[in-house]
Order: structure tokens, then sequence, then C-alpha cells
């Protein structure tokens, strides 16, 4: 941090007054007008948490992704079906057992089960072939998508949100203040901030397994040097087949969230696929804090673009693609 | 859960190839979404066509009619590639298709490049696509949106008092044709649209969209359908949404009321126009309800037929029953058959139907209400029935010309 502040001082700067006007835009009470030049601030408020909530989800999916990239060099391209088949599975669940919190667990287990079986029956085969497998992945993802569309048919899903988590909350956000002098604060959907926390306890719990377990320390040396490690005497086989199978199962949780506050259909596969890969190609390939960043930035932009200029919004994301890979194509927080 | 129309396609495709072989054949092409946002619409097209299959029999003259089907996704370039392949590879002689407004736009225009072929609409109700330019050989035996809105505005000016209100739809043009339609009644009675939002067909997260709903306006207008519409839903009962609601035809119709999951109870008492209302007491209507219940079991259709299954139905309908008349002769590019679509009147289950000179329905439009049955299950309940709506929606037709094609800021909120 300090080391970018003393060699680019000037774009530290704008960063700061950037942030600071955030905060400014976010806290105070806005005078009439910037209410006549950009609308309420409960719009804006509710977009940008709206675009973080949604990064939370793009981060599960992306997440998972990045993490198999980053140690296996295997781009992934059947990880929108593994999203899929998660939301399926939750469905399911949720519907037999009315438990949505065990929808999650299962999901997760079963689309875990479905990586180790990928990496074992597929990938390791084509170990370092890194086109092949990509090839391969981009068939198995065809196939999933009929086989789910034979089962499950073209109709669309969607996961029961438990009771409690139905309706919104207040949050100590003013959104206006009354005339009478009495502060409106901002009423925003429960099951939002729910699965928002739910994903920075995720984000948090994969950093510390990776940066204070010997698991996530073997994982770290894997990605520096495969061959190094392996010769240490590492069971690297099983290292992948572990990381394999948590990458698929975040994105088997993310199918479940998914479903529950959008629906789940044939066509999200691929949408999720895509927006994984914008996500991971913004943050940076193989970095997770890269995965984080990335998705909070492609949320924001989808839905402050949906409010603020919704004709173009779907163009913004794929600008900002655009942008990165000509600025700093390794991603925004990318280490090599 | 395997889905019902898989089941249908190999079921009617078997049923097909089984039948006498030596018999000459008229081969009919259908398209229908069975993919993306409208598939619960395009599979309920697809029953209602089955239900006109039991209903009239697939004999005409000596000749037996054998219907293959296609997939399409409610965009204009996959409704064309659909009929294409109908054309080139399965050699169809007669289309019953699209479904969806953009879709019908499409088609008719490639109608217009095979004039020897005829082409009858499924569902889609776009104005455009019979308002503008339309092609000699396409006919359309549904409403469009705009007819399909008739009786809406002033029943919300005028019997539930809403003086102000905004409208969420779908960014294509049968929406904008659901609009224009609304707009003209509800601003000709004296009623203001505060604000229109267009939100891309296929939308899956409508938070910011709900945020920006306006809080002063006395109903919200909303005009999505399918897979968008449970979406929308959902995220409006997470917001805790409280506004009086007012629904375009798909909006309030059985795709959506019968939708797994408790979103769909904030539509209780909202108010709708439609081509059809579940509870219509006329025998016509109860038969067809009968005919589509029993058709299926429970578990694979709806508690009700929705609009795209009478729309498939009348439009299968027509079609049988035209070829009947000239006893399935299609010599002569078609002429004969063609003449007998132009004038057939049919008695259909939402009222009678006729075309006018742009081969377009005139018929029968439905204010409704949503009501709970008592068991859970929600139905449109009629409140008014407008026998007649034409195209022009009974404007003057150079009055109407001035009024501008629909789009999202089309038509303007005066009287005309």
């Amino acid at each position: 941090m300090t080391r970018f502040i003393e060699r680019h001082p000037a774009w530290a700067l704008i960063a700061l007054i950037a942030v600071a006007l955030l905060l400014w835009l976010i806290l105070a009470v806005w005078p009439p007008g910037l209410e006549e030049a950009i609308g309420r601030k409960r719009v804006f408020l509710n977009a940008v948490l709206n675009g973080i909530t949604l990064g939370a989800l793009y981060f599960l999916v992306a997440s998972g992704f990045t993490l198999i990239f980053g140690l296996m060099r295997n781009v992934n391209l059947a990880h929108g079906s593994l999203y899929l088949f998660g939301g399926y599975v939750g469905y399911a669940i949720s519907v037999w057992t009315g438990s949505w919190i065990l929808g999650f667990i299962i999901a997760f287990v079963a689309v875990a089960l479905v990586g180790i079986v990928l990496q074992i029956a597929v990938f390791r085969r084509m170990e370092g072939q890194d086109l092949r497998q990509t090839m391969v992945t981009i068939g198995l993802s065809i196939v999933f998508a009929d086989l789910m569309l034979w089962a499950f048919g073209g109709d669309f899903y969607q996961i029961q949100t438990p009771s409690w988590l139905i309706g919104p909350v207040e949050l100590p956000l003013v959104t206006a203040v009354k005339s009478s002098g009495e502060a409106v604060y901002l009423r925003y959907p429960l099951v939002r901030l729910v699965i928002f926390v739910a994903a920075i306890v995720i984000g948090i719990v994969m950093w510390l397994a990776l940066n204070r377990t010997r698991v996530g320390m073997m994982v770290r040396a894997g990605v520096d040097d495969r061959d190094m490690l392996a010769a240490t005497g590492v069971p690297i086989q099983l290292v992948f087949v572990a990381v394999f199978a948590l990458g698929a199962g975040l994105a088997g949780i993310a199918g479940v969230v998914g479903g529950t506050f959008q629906s789940i259909s044939p066509g999200e596969d691929t949408r999720f696929l895509l927006a994984s890969l914008v996500v991971v190609i913004v943050g940076g390939m193989g970095s997770i804090p890269g995965a984080a960043l990335g998705a909070v930035i492609i949320g924001l932009a989808e839905q402050l673009g949906s409010v603020y200029i919704p004709t173009y919004a779907i163009v913004v994301t794929f600008l900002i693609m655009v942008l990165v890979l000509a600025l700093r194509p390794q991603g925004l927080l990318a280490r090599r | 859960m395997f889905r019902s129309c898989a089941g249908l396609v190999a079921l009617s495709t078997l049923l097909l190839s089984s039948a006498a072989i030596a018999q000459e054949k008229i081969k009919v092409g259908v398209t229908a979404t069975l993919e993306g946002t409208y598939t619960v619409l395009g599979e309920d097209g697809i029953r209602g066509h089955q239900t006109a299959i039991n209903t009239f029999g697939k004999k005409v003259g000596d000749k037996e009619l054998e219907f293959i089907i296609a997939s399409t996704d409610a965009t204009p370039d996959s409704a064309v590639r659909a009929v294409r392949k109908l054309i080139e590879q399965d050699k169809v002689q007669i289309l019953l298709s699209p479904l969806s407004g953009d879709e019908g736009i499409a088609v008719k225009n490639f109608a217009k490049t095979r004039p020897e072929l005829t082409f009858i609409n499924a569902a889609s109700g776009a104005q455009e696509t019979t308002y503008v330019d339309p092609s000699p050989n396409f006919f359309r035996y549904n409403m469009d949106g705009a007819q399909w809105q008739v009786g809406l505005g002033k029943y919300a000016y005028e019997t539930k008092g809403y003086r102000k209100i905004a409208t969420v739809g779908e960014d294509y043009s049968f929406i904008y044709t659901q609009v224009f339609g609304l707009v003209l009644e509800f601003c000709g009675a004296g009623g203001q649209i505060t604000n229109r939002q267009w939100v891309p067909l296929g939308t899956k997260d409508f938070a910011s969209v709900i945020a920006a709903l306006p809080d002063d306006v006395d109903a919200i207008y909303l005009g999505l359908g399918g897979a968008d519409a449970v979406n929308f839903l959902n995220q409006y009962q997470q917001a805790g949404g409280k506004a009086h609601l007012m629904g375009g035809s798909i909006m309030v119709d059985q795709t959506i009321l019968s939708a797994k999951g408790n979103a769909k109870n904030a539509l209780l008492g909202t108010i709708a126009a439609s081509g059809q209302a579940d509870t219509w007491e006329d025998p016509g209507w109860q038969k067809f309800v009968k005919a589509y219940q029993d058709a299926f079991p429970p578990n694979k259709r709806f508690p009700s037929p929705s609009l795209l299954a009478t729309n498939y139905y009348g439009s299968t309908m027509a079609l049988i029953l035209a070829l009947r008349q000239v006893n399935g002769d299609l010599s002569n590019n078609q002429a004969k058959f063609k003449e007998a679509l132009a004038k057939i009147e049919l008695d259909a289950p939402n009222g009678k139907i006729k075309l006018d000179s742009n081969r377009q329905a005139i018929g029968t439009n439905f204010v409704t209400e949503v009501v709970d049955d008592g068991k859970g299950a929600l139905f449109s309940k009629v409140v008014k029935v407008i026998p007649n709506v034409n195209q022009t929606l009974g404007y003057d037709p150079a009055v109407f010309s001035k009024i501008g094609l629909p789009s999202r800021t089309v038509p303007e909120c005066k009287k005309y």
C-alpha cells in the first residue's frame, strides 16, 4: 500500500478522493440539487448495496474458478455447469426436506463429488495440456447442459427463501429527512444481506486456510512451482483433487444462492461462466483477493448501470474488461 | 421432474410415425419458446396446440396432418432460424409460428420471402406484425398486445380510482404494444403515467429496478412475463413491496399465477386485462378448459389454460378448420387455403374471432381481477367482457395512425 502511494502519488490521491466522495454519497443526506440531478438517494443506495450483494454471488462462483486455475492452470469452462447443477440439487433438497440450509450442505457435497470425478477421470489424464483440457471442458459443459435440460426441463426454478429471511430490514443509513425533521432510514431485503455476510465469511475462511494452514501452504507452493512441490514429496495429486472439490463445491453453493435470490434455468450456466471469466480477468487469474475485487466491481457496474444508463448496462461490464485488458492485462491484483 | 413437453413431442412423433404410411401428408411446422425466459409459456402453448389436435383431429379429407415442433428462445433470430429449419429441412408447407412479439415481426418479414407458403401466427402480439407493411401470407387469429389491454385503463381510473401510475416492462415490442394500449386508455380517461421503466428480457436481478419504483403513485403496472415476472415478484416480496399492482396479459396469467413458491401472492387483487379470463362462465370456454384438463395429468399442466394455450388452440383450430373447408387443397401456391383462412370466422373458446383486411384478429377482451379459489390457487376473475375489439382500438384509422408505433416513449400520455 505504502509502496503504491510512493510510486504513484497522483493515482493514490485520485483514489482517495473517489473513496471519500463515495463515502459522502452513502452517508450524507443529499442536498436537493443533487437529488434533482441524479435522482433520489434511496435508488442510489439500493443500487450500491445490490451491486455489492450481487458481487458476493459472483465472488462465490469466481473464487472456485480462480482457485482451480491458480493451482492447476486449468481453465475449467464447465464451471458454469457446476453452478447450475448445484442450484438444481439445492432446489430438489430444499423441496424434499423443507430445509434451506440443508440444501447448501448437500449441494456443496454433491457438486464437490462431481468435481472430484472430473479431476480424477478427466483432468489427471491430460495434465499439463492446457489447450486439450480447455477444449474438453467446453465439450463437457455442453453435455452437462443437455443432461440437465433432459432431467429438469426448460422450466425456471426458484428456491424458497425461509420465512425468517423474507422481508426488509432497516439499515442505519439515512436516505432522506422528512419535513418534520424525522430521518427516513433505508429498508433493504434481509436475505441479500445474509448472503453477503456469508460470502465474506467464506472469503475470509478461504484466505485464512490458504495463508495460515499447512494445506494452504502446499497449495500456495503448488501455485508457485508445481514440479518443485511434487519433488519434495507432497502428494500433489491429492492436493489437486482437494482444491478441485473445494472450487466445485463453492460453485454448487453459489448455485443455491443464485436460485434463492434470482432463479435457475438452462442458460444460467453460460451466464455465470461468462460472469466469472470477466471477474477473474478483471481481478487477475488465480488470485482470491482479485476475484473479490473483480466481483464487486462487476456487480456494482451491472447494478449502477441498470439504474443510471439502462440502455447500455450490458456493455458496461465488458467495457471494464476491455479497459483492464488494455491497461493492466494481468488483472488488477495479479501477482505476476 | 421430467418435463411434459419432451414427452409430448416424443408422443406426437410416435403417433405420427405409426399413422397410415401410404396416406398423403400435410406437413405443418410449429415453433414455441421452449428455451429461455419464456420456456413455461412455450410449453403451455404446445399443450394448447395438442388440445386442439385432440378436439379437431388430424384428418383433412383423405390427408393427414403432420406437426413438427421446433424450439426458439423469444429472440427474433432464433425464430427465423427455427422457421428456416422447418421449411428447408423438414419441408413443411404451413407454419404455425411464433410465440413472442419480436419473433412475430421477424417471422412476418421472413414470410414475405416465401410467398408460396402460409404462415399462421401462433401467439405473438406485437402491433407492428400486422399493422405495418403486413405480409399477404401471414394470418393472426389472436389480438395484439394493445387490444389485450382494452378496458383496463378505464377500469383502473373509474372503478379503482387510480390517478397516477408507473409502469415496469420488458424492453421489447410486445410489451411496448401492451403499454401503448394501456396508456391510450388510461391517459385518455384523465390518468397520468409518471414513469416508464424498461428492463431487458431475461433480467435476473430486479433489486435496483424495485428500488427505483416511485412511492407517490396509486398503482404500478407490470408488463413482465415468464421467469422475469416470477423473479420480479420474488424480489419485490423480499424488498417488502406493498403497492397496488396492475398486470399485463402475460403477467396475470396461469404461467405466473401457478408458479411454485409464494411470491405470486403479491398479485392477489391485481387488476389486469387479457384475451381470456380463467373463470369465465361461457360454455365454450368451460368446454375448452375441461378438454385441456383432461388432456394432461394435473402435475403436467396448469390448473387452467394460460393465454398461450388459448392462442395456440385458436391458431391450430383456424388451421385445421380452414384446411377442411378446402379439403386439404394446397395447389396453386395454397391460394384456396389462404382465401379460406382470410374469411373464416372462429368460434374460439375466448369468444368469436374474425380477421380484418390486414389479416389481424378482431375479438373479445376481458378485464380481470386476481382471486384466490380458497385452496391457495390463484385465478383471474372476469370483471368486464368487451366484444369486437379491433386493432385500431375503436379509434378512427386516420387518428390512430398519427399516434405512432408503440415504443419506449410512444404514445404520449394525452388524449388523442
